[in-house]
This record gives structure tokens, sequence and C-alpha cells, in this order.
């Protein structure tokens, strides 16, 4: 007891130096000793960095203070001299007080800072009562883009202002300022503090493959939530596989009623409209993949002529079991499949909004091509010669022109330039390989012989998070660096971004939000923040805090050191009072929202009746 | 079981791959990788037979039905009414069914349930409760009988679990005759609740989770090194130091008694397990001379190491605390761990030192056994029999006959013939760490994990118990620990309850799918782990 008391008068005493600015930056030597002297004690009171095995045996690093914003900013000047708020009168401000991204972003914000049980204004200290944003450009952003601006500065004194070039810096700045905020016994903090802050990248992508397992709307919605508190700007929906076709297309209906899992597994027109609108919102970016040739199984099911019939003993549509299945890949040679393909994207082009769409192209394995006269004589006849990456070309080629057609731009897996296919200048290549298997060049190779091609490029090799072993497995995510490999500045120049991937094997809504958070922190710092900022003993503590943060915002992101978060930790709510019969209904889940029942409920009265 | 092998083998539909060269780590499988059964039970029972005739069950008449109504109890009662949402489903999605389907009046209305043990509403269960039950089920006619209540419970489960809607959205149930019982007594699974904090709903959705997959021990590793969150009556002063926060993260003693009628209700017996010498950081803070002082040259360094085993305060305190436990526990069994003592600082501290030579040791591990010696004695006094890590039997303590050893170091095989060879019953949780992890159906090697493969007699391998699956909370707590436990411990389940010779993986996979499925279903997070796929009903929506 001796002990916590004695924490606790140290603590007080040292906070009381600070409010009274004892240890202000302008007296003290080191404003940052005289944080973390402040923060160190403080912190062992509001988190778990401090279990009592680590006050015996110290963990390395520096802990951060309370409220250290992740990813972290290009700067970060904090002081000691502490502000407080008043829930009940502080206001955002804004120039752009009509623009919806604007007044969404403070109805979603208001609760984060101060939706907390009992959270109240500290004793002593005056309170700040606004937050003046200033969008420079005066102008209501409809959708985020690649060359969209995040850049904000923000800085809290007596007053506080965030200022950015667009609505997007808006909300990066945003969520940095909820981030500073810190709770002590139920009052709120805030260190004074001035930030310069823009991303090192321009794409920072987090990939979703809804087609090996499906995952439910709530689910995408609440990672959307997370991607925002990590500064993530491009949700890559992998939407369509081999398993399953959940996208109902208007065109060809039949893809998703006979490729879907079930008709309750698909993403109507309606629910693609509300994800887009959700993330636009946040700033984030929706970029659909179609993955073509390969990967195709599903398309199939609706349109067999799609495929390209394997032959065996002379027989089409017959599989060599361990070589190929009995249909596998578009049959590239048939005119059918580019009309077919002209309408679909006609319609992807109207659903989604973002300037760019993925094109997939990996695995297209050529032994069922091989297998098939047809594809031969076509071949023979086109003069394509042998080389079955020039057929692979001409499909990239055409399949990219009617994309380019349609006015969008495109992404695909670096397959077909790796195979020897020449592809439009203008794509971005997506490097996947070389992350995980033993038997692969390391992705630095990939990079090395795709960048010297003039491409532009994203790296996604080394935070493959479906694939896991025994923790803590988060800092060789952290340390991968997409710039890293040997290359002129104009290569790596050309490196606009990277993007972490989730393949849906084994996760489905029971489990991939914890599978993700906080391992795909890990990517968003190395893709934010300045190249310098890469010290593991450091990030450890902040992306703990960072996990912290996100539990007590209803992410259930998974622990990666011993500890606790504080009076919020998952699962918390009815312990004083556990029902001894209650069923045993997402206990360890998360609140579906509201709006699930609101939908549920008519569709109940509707069968009742 | 032929036809069952028969219908199995019909139902399983696995697509070959089409191309194995998949280097990004994507199946080539097409639509699910494996296909699910329809109203197949998991564990799989000693005996099953079903045929494909079925009846439709009318969710709007059902009821449970005692055969003789003066030997129910509330144990009963209360499953009743658990299981009949849990056979007709609670989520507003599956009452659609139960409006727009209309069962045929010679549907089935009721399970006739019949008791021959009568039970009484403080029934507890032991190890070496019955749990053993048949289940007949032909036309609309149904009927559990089992001696004693814990085995009712396990056949309500069973029960439940073939009872499965069809596609016309009407509940059916084939054609089936179960002769039932486990082929272990000790089904254990141990969550570590001082490494991470775990709160009591979680705990008891997972207590829901175990009654599930016929599960019967709740080892409780309550308290460790980084946290004590046991609310002790006598000894506050350990929790309010040493857990991580006293308010919010403790266990108070009306939680724990919660907890432990929660699991009874259940059929689940709860064993704390209270680890000493080692693993004992976070008792310190409140206890301040129970540990003991680490010293560089003839100096105390500030550090402590295991409890110190030398005063005799340290043995009053010890008394003091486990009749306490002793009270609160009601089950015969306590965990007294008396795993992974490190001897560094017992070696630096010249009390220890002079102690050994008066006793005439020559090893730390006299010591150790000395310490454990005492401890077993203490809680013999009481009354209780106690369960221990195998390091204790390593070290030559004698312990008391009714003693279970648990096996969790490698080398398992050797270690369970020389524990057996002893005497002891022995429970073995090497194979089934489940906080280690790896990509894909990892589940396959749990469940090939068998008990008897060691060298021993019969006599030997009668002594084997069960086993336990562990979950270390080094790396999980509330936001992980329930996806990561299932459906991967349902294998252990079916190891741990269902004969030998049910040991095809391949054989499993389509029944496990439909079972994690029907967890699911139940509210459950359990993950999928037979690859790509999908549940009629999904987590989160759907």
């Amino acid at each position: 007891m001796r002990r916590i008391v004695l924490s606790w008068i140290l603590c007080i005493v040292l906070s009381i130096q600070v409010v009274n600015g004892w240890l202000t930056a302008n007296n003290a030597r080191s404003p940052l000793l005289s944080i973390l002297v402040v923060s160190t004690c403080c912190v062992s009171r509001l988190h778990g960095y401090l279990t009592y095995l680590a006050l015996r045996m110290p963990l390395k690093g520096t802990r951060p203070p309370p409220g250290s914003p992740w990813p972290m900013p290009k700067e970060w000047n904090p002081t000691s001299d502490l502000v407080t708020f008043d829930p009940d009168n502080f206001r955002f401000s804004s120039n752009l007080m009509n623009c919806d991204i604007v007044i969404q972003a403070i109805e979603r914000y208001t609760p984060i800072l101060f939706g907390y049980k009992g959270v109240k204004k500290a004793a002593g200290l005056s309170p700040l009562t606004e937050l003046k944003m200033t969008i420079s450009s005066n102008k209501c952003d409809q959708y985020p883009r690649m060359a969209m601006d995040e850049s904000y500065e923000l800085s809290v004194g007596d007053t506080a202002e965030l200022t950015a070039n667009q609505v997007w810096g808006m909300l990066r700045g945003l969520e940095t300022f909820s981030q500073l905020i810190f709770y002590q016994d139920g009052q709120i903090f805030m260190n004074k503090t001035r930030i310069i802050d823009g991303p090192r990248f321009s794409y920072r992508g987090l990939h979703t493959d809804t087609a090996r397992h499906y995952i439910p709307l709530p689910i995408l919605k609440k990672n959307l939530d997370a991607m925002s508190y990590n500064k993530f700007n491009v949700f890559h929906w992998h939407i369509v596989d081999d398993q399953s076709f959940p996208f109902v297309s208007k065109t060809f209906p039949e893809l998703s009623k006979k490729g879907a899992y079930t008709n309750k597994h698909v993403y109507k027109p309606e629910d693609v409209a509300d994800i887009i609108e959700y993330a636009r919102v946040r700033g984030i970016r929706v970029i659909p993949e179609f993955d073509t040739p390969g990967h195709t199984h599903s398309w199939g099911k609706a349109f067999p002529e799609l495929l390209t019939p394997c032959y065996a003993n002379g027989v089409p549509g017959t599989p060599i079991w361990g070589k190929y299945a009995a249909y596998e890949n578009f049959d590239v040679t048939k005119e059918f499949v580019y009309e077919f393909l002209g309408k679909f994207f006609a319609e992807v082009k109207e659903v989604f909004h973002d300037e760019y769409i993925h094109m997939g192209m990996d695995e297209a394995y050529y032994r069922c091509w091989q297998s098939n006269p047809d594809i031969t004589a076509f071949m023979q006849e086109r003069r394509i010669e042998g080389n079955y990456s020039k057929l692979e070309q001409y499909y990239a080629e055409r399949t990219l022109g009617i994309i380019s057609d349609l006015g969008r731009k495109y992404v695909i897996w670096q397959d077909p330039v790796e195979n020897g296919a020449k592809v439009r200048d203008d794509t971005v290549v997506m490097v996947w390989k070389g992350g995980n298997t033993a038997h692969e060049d390391h992705w630095n190779s990939y990079m090395e012989k795709i960048a010297p091609r003039g491409y532009n490029t994203i790296l996604a090799s080394c935070w493959y998070l479906n694939y896991i072993k025994y923790p803590p497995d988060w800092e060789a995510l952290y340390t991968c660096d997409p710039q890293d490999f040997n290359g002129s500045q104009a290569e790596k120049d050309r490196v606009l971004g990277g993007e972490t991937c989730m393949w849906s094997e084994y996760v489905d809504g029971t489990n991939i939000l914890p599978r993700y958070w906080p391992r795909a922190s890990s990517v968003a710092e190395r893709l934010w923040s300045p190249k310098i900022v890469k010290n593991t003993t450091d990030a450890m503590y902040r992306i703990d805090q960072q996990r912290c943060r996100m539990v007590r915002r209803g992410i259930p992101a998974e622990p990666i050191l011993d500890g606790y978060c504080g009076d919020y930790d998952w699962g918390f709510g009815d312990v004083d009072t556990p029902e001894v019969d209650k069923p045993p209904t997402c206990t360890g889940g998360f609140r579906l929202e509201g709006r699930i029942t609101l939908l549920v409920l008519p569709l109940l009265i509707v069968f009742v009746l | 079981m032929s036809s069952f092998v028969g219908i199995i083998l019909l139902l399983i539909a696995v697509e070959i791959p089409g191309s194995f060269q998949h280097d990004r780590g994507h199946s080539k499988f097409r639509g699910p990788q494996v296909s699910q059964t329809a109203g197949t039970p998991w564990p799989m029972p000693l005996s099953y037979h079903t045929q494909a005739t079925f009846t439709y069950v009318d969710a709007g008449e059902f009821k449970f039905t005692d055969v003789d109504e003066s030997s129910s109890c509330s144990i009963l009662e209360e499953a009743y009414n658990r299981y009949f949402p849990l056979i007709f489903g609670r989520r507003p999605e599956t009452l659609f069914f139960k409006s727009s389907f209309k069962a045929p009046t010679d549907a089935m209305t009721e399970l006739m349930v019949k008791l021959e043990k009568p039970c009484k509403d403080t029934d507890y269960p032991m190890l070496e409760s019955d749990e053993s039950y048949t289940l007949d089920v032909n036309g609309n006619q149904a009927m559990l009988s089992a001696s004693e209540i814990w085995g009712v419970l396990r056949g309500l489960e069973t029960f439940s679990q073939i009872v499965y809607q069809s596609n016309d959205g009407g509940f059916v149930v084939n054609n089936t005759q179960i002769v039932d019982k486990p082929r272990f007594n000790h089904r254990g699974m141990l969550l570590d609740t001082s490494r991470h904090f775990i709160s009591v709903p979680i705990l008891m959705t997972n207590l829901d989770a175990m009654a599930q997959n016929k599960f019967n021990v709740f080892h409780w590793h309550i308290v460790d090194d980084p946290s004590f969150p046991y609310q002790s009556e006598k000894f506050p002063k350990i929790t309010n130091m040493g857990a991580y926060d006293p308010e919010t993260h403790v266990y108070t003693q009306t939680d724990i008694k919660n907890i432990i009628e929660y699991a009874r209700m259940r059929g689940i017996r709860v064993v704390p397990e209270f680890d000493s010498p080692g693993h004992t950081s976070s008792w310190g803070y409140g206890q301040p001379d129970l540990l003991t002082k680490c010293y560089t040259g003839s100096q105390p360094n500030g550090q402590f190491g295991p409890v110190n085993p030398v005063p005799n305060s340290t043995y009053v305190f010890l008394k003091s605390f486990f009749t306490e436990i002793a009270q609160l526990f009601p089950d015969h069994y306590m965990h007294l761990g008396g795993d992974e003592v490190s001897f560094a600082c017992w070696q630096s501290n010249p009390e220890i030192t002079s102690f050994m030579k008066k006793m005439g040791y020559t090893s730390y591990s006299q010591i150790e056994e000395y310490y454990m010696q005492n401890l077993l004695n203490i809680v013999g006094g009481l009354g209780k029999g106690y369960q221990i890590w195998q390091e204790v039997i390593d070290n030559g303590a004698k312990v008391r006959a009714d003693t279970v050893v648990e096996v969790w170091k490698a080398g398992w095989e050797a270690e369970m013939e020389k524990v057996t060879k002893l005497g002891y019953k022995t429970l073995l949780s090497t194979c089934w760490y489940l906080n280690y992890i790896s990509y894909g159906s990892d589940w396959m090697a749990y469940y090939g994990c068998e008990p008897f493969n060691f060298n021993g007699t019969d006599a030997q391998k009668q002594l084997i118990q069960g086993g336990e699956t562990c979950m270390w909370g080094e790396y999980v707590d509330g936001t992980n620990v329930i996806s990561r436990l299932w459906p991967r411990a349902s294998a252990v389940g079916e190891r741990l309850w269902s004969a030998k010779e049910i040991n095809s993986a391949f054989l499993a996979q389509s029944r496990l799918t439909e079972h994690r499925c029907r967890m699911v279903r139940r509210g459950f997070q359990a993950e999928p782990i037979t690859g790509p796929g999908f549940c009629r009903e999904e987590f989160g929506g759907v």
C-alpha cells in the first residue's frame, strides 16, 4: 500500500509543479525529461505499461507520456503544460461548417473525446473551449484521391487551432488531436503541443478479402473506424475470388446469384454504397479488386463460357488433379470475354468512385491454357509465340484498355510484369511476393526488377497479416521499409506506399478485427511517419497505448504486452452484475450497431405478417 | 458406426485443388474448402447410429418432459431453459423460419428425459461423476436417459446438436440411437487470468462454449507473477497491491461464487490454481516477508525470488490462505502449481544456504521438495485433494495417493510412463497449448495427439484421467481469447471425450466445420479453421 501512496504523492506533487509552471519548457533544462518524469508516474496509474513485474525487471525503451499520437507525426513538440476540457462547454468551429465531411467528423469525434463515463474537466486548470479548424482551400472536397493533401498543423496552447490545406488534412489532424487527450481519475488532460504533420507516402492501404470468407458489413465498418484511427487512407476491397462472388452486379445479377455462398452472403448495391460513404467521410478511398484472368472460378458458375476448358486426353473440361481443374482462368482468346468485361467494368465504374480499379492479374497459371488446342491455334494465328506471358500481355493490354477508355486508372499485382509482359506505362504495380515463404526471393529483389521498368509501385509483401506465428510479430511488420531496396532515387520516389493484406482463408467476422489490430498499426506508422521513426523499443509502448486507445473506442485490438488498459479493458461493463442465465451473445465481441437491429426489425415484421 | 462413416464419406465433398502453385498462400480450392455435415454431434459419441429417415421438430410446441418429476432438480430445470433457445435459436433471424414454416402434425413435440438417480439442487460434479447417457430418437419419439444429472446435461447437449434446420426452414432430427460416455473423466481447460485479466462475462461465455464441447473442468490459473486478481478476504493487501487495478481488475468473492455456480449448472468443475513457490511475484507486494530476498554479494539487491521456504511464518500464512481457498472453492481438487522454480535467487540467499546445511540438503530441488511437502500436507490437512505440475513429482516429493499429476513439458511420453509407473493419476497438457499459434489448420495436430501413446501397461494407462488444453495469457485478453480458443479447443474436446479410434482429422473436418458454425450461431466468436467457407449465420451479421 505504501508503494501506491508514495507513487501517488509523487505523481500529485509533480503534477502540481507542472501546473505551476515549475517545470515548464522555459525553466527546465530538458522539457522532454520533465514530461517523462511526470508521465512515467502518471502512466503507471493510467495504463498497464508498468506492471509490477516491469517495475522489478524493467523493460528497455522509453515509455511515452499519455496522449502520445500514433502514427508519430512528422514534428511533435509537446510541452509539459497541461490544459483541460469541459465536455459541456467545448465546440469545434470551422470555416467549412456546412461541409458534410466536417460536420460528420465533429459528430464522430465529440464522443471519442468526451464520451466516457464520468470524465470531467480537471480541477485547477482553465479549460480550452474551442478547436478552431481552418481549411485553407475553403473547399468541401467530395472524394479522397491519390493526390489529396493530408498535411496539417495543430497547435494546442491557450487556444487550439488546426489548419489544413484540404478537408483530408483536417481529418488527420482531428484524429491526432483526439489522441493527445488523456484521462486521469476521470479528469481530462492534454499537453500543450505543436504539431506539423503530413504523410510520408500517399498510398497507405489495407486489404480485405471478402471472398474466401464473407465479412459482414458492421465488421467492415468497424475496420474502417480502426483504419481512420491509424491514418490509413485506402481500403483495397478484394471483393470476389475463386471461392465466392458476393458482389451483386445489376448488369449481371447471375454472378452473385450463382457465385455467392448464399443469397445472404452478398454485398448489394446499397451495401457497397454504404461502405463507400462510410469510408469517404473518414478520408478513406475504396479501391475494388476484380481479379482476373485467374482467381475467377466463381464467375464461371454463372458464365462458364468465360473460363478456359482445360484438356486431358483430348477431352475439354477435364481436370488433371495437381495441375489444373476442369476450368481455369478466363479464356482470353474469346471476344465474348472482352465484351463482358466492358459491360461489367462500366458498372463497376458507376458503383465505385475512386479513380483507380484494382485489376488483379495474379497467379494466372499457364498450364490449363497450354492444354487447350484452341488457345494454341489462336496464338499461332496471332503469332503470339511460345511464351504464354505474351498471351497474358495480350489480355492485360486489352483489359487495361477497357479501363482506360472508361477514364479510370489501374493497379495490378506484380505477376504479369514479373513474367515479362509489358503492361501500360501508367500501371501501378503492387509487389506482393517475397515476404513470407522461404522458397521465394526476398521482396526487394522483385522491387529491384520491377522499379527500373518505370512503373509506380506499392509494396505489400512484408505485411500479410493472415500469416500468424507466436507473438510478438509486430516488430517485423514495423521495420519493413518499402524504400529499402537497391535502386535510384527516382525508383524509390515511384514507391507510392504500401498495403497490408488479410487473405481470409482463416478469418471472418469472429476474428478478423483482433487479427488486424494492432498489428496493422505497425504498418500504419511505417507508411505515415518519417523513415527515421523506427526504434522498436520506443514504439512498443506507444503502440500498446494505441491498442488501448482502440479498445477504448470499441475495436477489439489484441494485446502485445502483458498488462492491462485501465478501467476499460475488453469485456467490461456488466462485471458487477453478471446475469447467471445471460445468453452468450457476443459477450466477447463488440456491440452490433443499432442500425442492424433497425434493419432486422422491419424484416421480422414482414415475415410475421 | 458403419452407417455413420458412410454418411460422413458421402457428405465430404472436398474439391481437389486445381493447382498447387499458390505462392501467395491462397488456396485454389473453389467454394468452401470443406463441406459441412448437418446435425452431427461433436464430440462424437461412443456409439452413434443414425438413419436418413427424419422427423420434424415443432419448435412452437416443443418441451422437455421428465419421466419422473420427483427426480428433477434446479440443475435440470435450468438446463431445459438453456437448451430450448440453443436448439431453436435465439437470434431474430432464426425466428423467421418459425413463423414461415409450419411443422406437420406428426412432428416431434417433446424429449422425454429419464434420470435414474434423483438430483439435488446442490449437486456438484466430481472427477468420478458418471456422465454417460443414452439418446434414442425414433420417429417423433425421443428419449434421453442417464444415471446421473451430469449425464443428462451431456445428453441434452448432444440432442441440441442433432436437431438441425433443413433447407425448408423446419427443424428436423434424424432417427438416431446414441449410447455415450466419455473416454476420460477429466477434460479440462486452463485459462490464465494473471497475465491479462479476463472479465467475468467472458469467462462465463467460455464456460458455455466448454459445455457445448463437453469439457468438464475449468482449471483457473487465477494468479501468477504479473498480477493477483483474486480478491482475498483474509489478505486484502495482497490483492490491493498485486492486482493490476484493485478496483476493476479483480475477481471478488461474489464473482468467483457466480463463476462456480455458472460452471456447476453446466456440469463443469472449477479447479483453482494458486501456483507456488515460483510464479508468485504478485503475492509479495502485500505480503512482504513471503518471498525470498535475492542477494548480490552479502547485500539484498531489492529483487525477490520464489516463496521463502525457510521461516515458519511462510507456512502459517499458507495454511491461513489455503483455508480460505478451500472454503470458497467446493471442488475436491485444488491445483497447487509447483512449476518452473528458479533456483538462482535461493542460491544467492545466505538464510537458504544455512538452512540447507542444517537440513543436510545438497541440491536446491530438495528444498523445493521440502516446501512442496509442507504445502501438500497443509492442503491435505484441509481435506482437499490436489493437482500439481509434473516438476513436483520429478523432484521426488511424496504426495497423497489421490494426487493428479499434470504433464506439460516436451517429452511427455517418457514422463507419462514415469508418473504412471509411480501410480499417480495423470493428465496430459503438453500438446494442447493453444496460446501457441501458427498459420492454417493447426487443429489437426491437437486432434492427433493421443494420450495413450507412451510405453506402459494397461494398468498404467488406466491412470490417465484425461488432459487439459491451456491458454496462457501473454497475448490474449477479452479481445481475442474466445476466437483463439474456439474451435481449436474443440479438437481437444473430441480427443478427450470420444473413442480412441475416432482419430481421423480428414473424417472429422466436415463435422468440425458444422460444429464451428453451430458455435457461431449460438453467439460465440468461433473462428474458421478449415479454410474458405461460410456459416449460414455469420458472426457480426447475415
